[in-house]
């Protein structure tokens, strides 16, 4: 079932008297439960994708469903809404609070939750999951006294506070060597086949690509493969889709 | 919607409270600002308050709270003889008015002498003789005496030979040896001193008011002076009359009587000196000074009735007070603690300033915090509030470490210093009052400059 539908996204920026697209007609589609990676060189539009999928900016055109609604020209505070309720964010720098402790840097995000949960459910699943996260003996930490990994585990965690359906992770690997990315890596991958969690790794790196079950490949704002999955079998789905592949072939000379 | 639900307000708090402690030195310099505002307000107010009620305090030492009741103008084929020289006041005026006048604390009748005081070999022209009753002391807020009692209501009634001496007579007269229990001459009366006055030094027009004799009022008017004011004015004799008062029983009932009653036919054989028990002024305290100007009103009113002064008629008596001198007092003390308020408020607009500084360069240096609280779904007006709950906790908490140190301030230069304050519970409640109003006022522009940030670039910020 999809969970993502983007429809002819683009995004155009103005700088000075000059405008620079950046999305030049992105069309895809991601089901539920799906591992996927957002894969392009530096400036290829991935993260300016990544901002509008996870409705962090809105695109100047093209539509937007998410769980089958339609999303693209919703107010601020309706995605503010949808970003604490349906997604989860990990960066690259893992922007956890400094001085704060593992468990409330987790229970940050319910502070915005409009769910009518108590302190004490809160604190109890923010434990869950930092024991989840491995990190049950950390939880009174402070950033500074945790390595990268520990810290991305953290980040990972207060990400899920809010039972997201779907975890954005923008370059979750970017700071950390290469075995302690391998343990995100597959605590992603675990994540997504234990929880059904809807993971979009959005990298640079076919080494991390490689841990997706699918690949969306990105250049110059416009999608080269892996727009739909390839297991779909429904026939609407490519009659739906065609209209993006047509952009893509045409934009490509 | 969930803008005051407690739950979140609560919430908000917390994460207030996390934020200020995870930069406690700049939260405690930022806060300074508004402690030392809020302090300077507070001990300023305090000190301020307690040197205008000393002020108000020694003014009324001085009889600020004090009426003086003068008898009006005789005249007699169109010669006037002057204020006071009508025989219009009695002492069942002074009672009168201390029974039906509400605004009126304590009442004296007093008759003025003028004559020589002699002790041994030595003697001296008291400034002031007067003539009164015990409460006179209580009219000038003067019941603390050096040594010795203060005469009776029973010494007035008999007209006893008993006076209390000022502190000047004293010095003049013995020479450092007590005076109670000695004789002094009065007018060739011989007076002994029951009592020494506290020093009250000089008044206002640079009398000395120690230079005082005290006596019953009756003593002075039938022993010492006679009728000395009725020699200068015959005319006024025949005038007041029917105010005339053959015994003291008459003038303080409820006496037991010591002799049979007289018949008529006794009476006409054996006619008493005719008295006039009229004073020459009667002295009134008003409950405090704000109540001069009723107890005016209620006096006035009061003797027009008891003299039977028809509309048409002038008052026989005059009423002067010291309110006009009271008033610039406390206008200077008042002019003088509002100066040093506007210096205090001054500093906390400076303490305000401080916290917006403070709130922008926190809002800059927090910017990606920022961007990643909206990115986990803080709507603009969740940052706002967070940013303004914060700068109002600071302001609060400065407030409240304001109030301790301002009290703390004036407590020291109460003990240390001797200056009189008095807790003000008005400038804590402005003191609160301005605090939340610095840090609305100076929080909301570095809050609003923080919920308009783009999460995107604010995540991105470096």
């Amino acid at each position: 079932m999809e969970l993502i539908k983007l429809q002819d996204i683009r995004k155009t920026y103005r700088v000075g008297e000059v405008d620079l697209p950046v999305l030049k007609g992105i069309s895809l589609t991601i089901d539920h439960g799906e591992l996927v990676a957002l894969m392009g060189a530096s400036g290829s539009g991935k993260t300016t994708l990544m901002n509008i999928l996870g409705c962090l900016d809105r695109p100047t055109s093209g539509q937007y469903w998410l769980e089958g609604r339609e999303i693209s020209r919703i107010s601020a505070d309706e995605r503010a809404l949808l970003r604490n309720s349906k997604m989860g964010f990990v960066f690259q720098n893992f922007n956890l609070l400094a001085r704060t402790s593992a468990l409330e840097n987790v229970l940050m995000p319910l502070l915005y939750s409009s769910e009518p949960i108590t302190e004490q459910e809160g604190r109890q699943r923010a434990e869950a999951l930092l024991e989840r996260v491995g990190l049950a003996d950390r939880m009174d930490h402070e950033p500074s006294q945790l390595s990268g990994g520990q810290q991305q585990r953290v980040a990972i965690a207060r990400s899920l506070i809010n039972r997201p359906p779907l975890l954005f992770a923008d370059e979750p690997t970017g700071n950390l060597d290469s075995r302690t990315s391998r343990e995100i890596l597959e605590m992603f991958q675990q994540l997504n086949e234990e929880e059904g969690i809807t993971i979009i790794l959005v990298t640079h790196d076919a080494d991390v690509a490689a841990h997706a079950r699918r690949t969306i490949h990105i250049k110059d704002g416009l999608i080269q493969d892996g727009a739909f999955a390839s297991t779909s079998g429904e026939p609407a789905e490519p009659v739906a889709g065609s209209p993006a592949g047509s952009t893509t072939t045409e934009a490509l000379p | 919607m969930s803008w005051m639900s407690p739950k979140m307000r609560a919430r908000t708090l917390r994460t207030a409270f996390q934020a200020l402690r995870r930069n406690k030195t700049r939260s405690a310099l930022t806060m300074l600002g508004i402690v030392i505002g809020v302090a300077a307000v507070i001990a300023m107010m305090e000190i301020g308050n307690g040197s205008a009620r000393a002020i108000e305090r020694s003014i009324a030492s001085m009889g600020a709270d004090n009426l003086m009741i003068f008898a009006g103008t005789a005249a007699s084929g169109g010669v006037t003889f002057g204020g006071g020289s009508a025989h219009t006041l009695t002492p069942e005026d002074a009672a009168a008015i201390l029974r039906e006048c509400p605004a009126v604390r304590a009442v004296a009748p007093t008759v003025r002498a003028r004559t020589q005081l002699v002790y041994g070999n030595r003697n001296w022209v008291p400034m002031q003789i007067l003539g009164s009753t015990p409460s006179y002391l209580e009219v000038r807020g003067w019941t603390e005496l050096a040594e010795g009692e203060p005469f009776t209501d029973q010494d007035v009634r008999n007209a006893a030979k008993v006076c209390l001496l000022g502190q000047t007579i004293v010095r003049e007269l013995f020479q450092g040896t007590s005076p109670v229990g000695q004789e002094v001459r009065i007018n060739n009366v011989a007076v002994r001193v029951v009592g020494v006055l506290s020093a009250k030094g000089s008044n206002m027009m640079g009398m000395d008011q120690d230079d005082f004799v005290l006596l019953p009022w009756t003593t002075v008017k039938r022993r010492i002076s006679g009728s000395a004011l009725r020699e200068t004015n015959q005319s006024a004799a025949a005038a007041s009359g029917s105010t005339q008062q053959t015994s003291t029983s008459d003038l303080y009932p409820g006496q037991v009587s010591l002799y049979p009653e007289q018949s008529a036919a006794q009476a006409a054989n054996n006619p008493l000196p005719v008295r006039f028990a009229t004073v020459d002024h009667i002295q009134v305290a008003a409950t405090t000074p704000e109540k001069i100007p009723l107890a005016i009103e209620q006096i006035t009113e009061l003797l027009r009735q008891r003299h039977r002064l028809g509309a048409d008629k002038p008052d026989d008596f005059n009423i002067r007070d010291m309110s006009e001198v009271t008033r610039n007092f406390t206008s200077t003390a008042s002019l003088m603690t509002n100066l040093l308020l506007g210096v205090a408020l001054i500093s906390l607009v400076v303490g305000g300033v401080g916290i917006m500084n403070i709130m922008l360069v926190s809002v800059t240096e927090r910017t990606r915090e920022i961007g990643l609280r909206m990115a986990v779904g803080a709507r603009a007006r969740d940052i706002l509030r967070q940013f303004l709950v914060e700068a109002v906790v600071l302001c609060m908490l400065g407030g409240a470490f304001g109030i301790l140190l301002g009290r703390g301030t004036s407590l020291m230069i109460r003990t240390f210093k001797g200056w009189p304050t008095e807790l003000s519970l008005g400038a804590i409640v402005a003191a609160v009052a301005v605090s939340l109003t610095v840090g609305i006022g100076f929080g909301y522009y570095p809050a609003w400059k923080a919920s308009r940030l783009d999460p995107i670039e604010a995540l991105r910020y470096e």
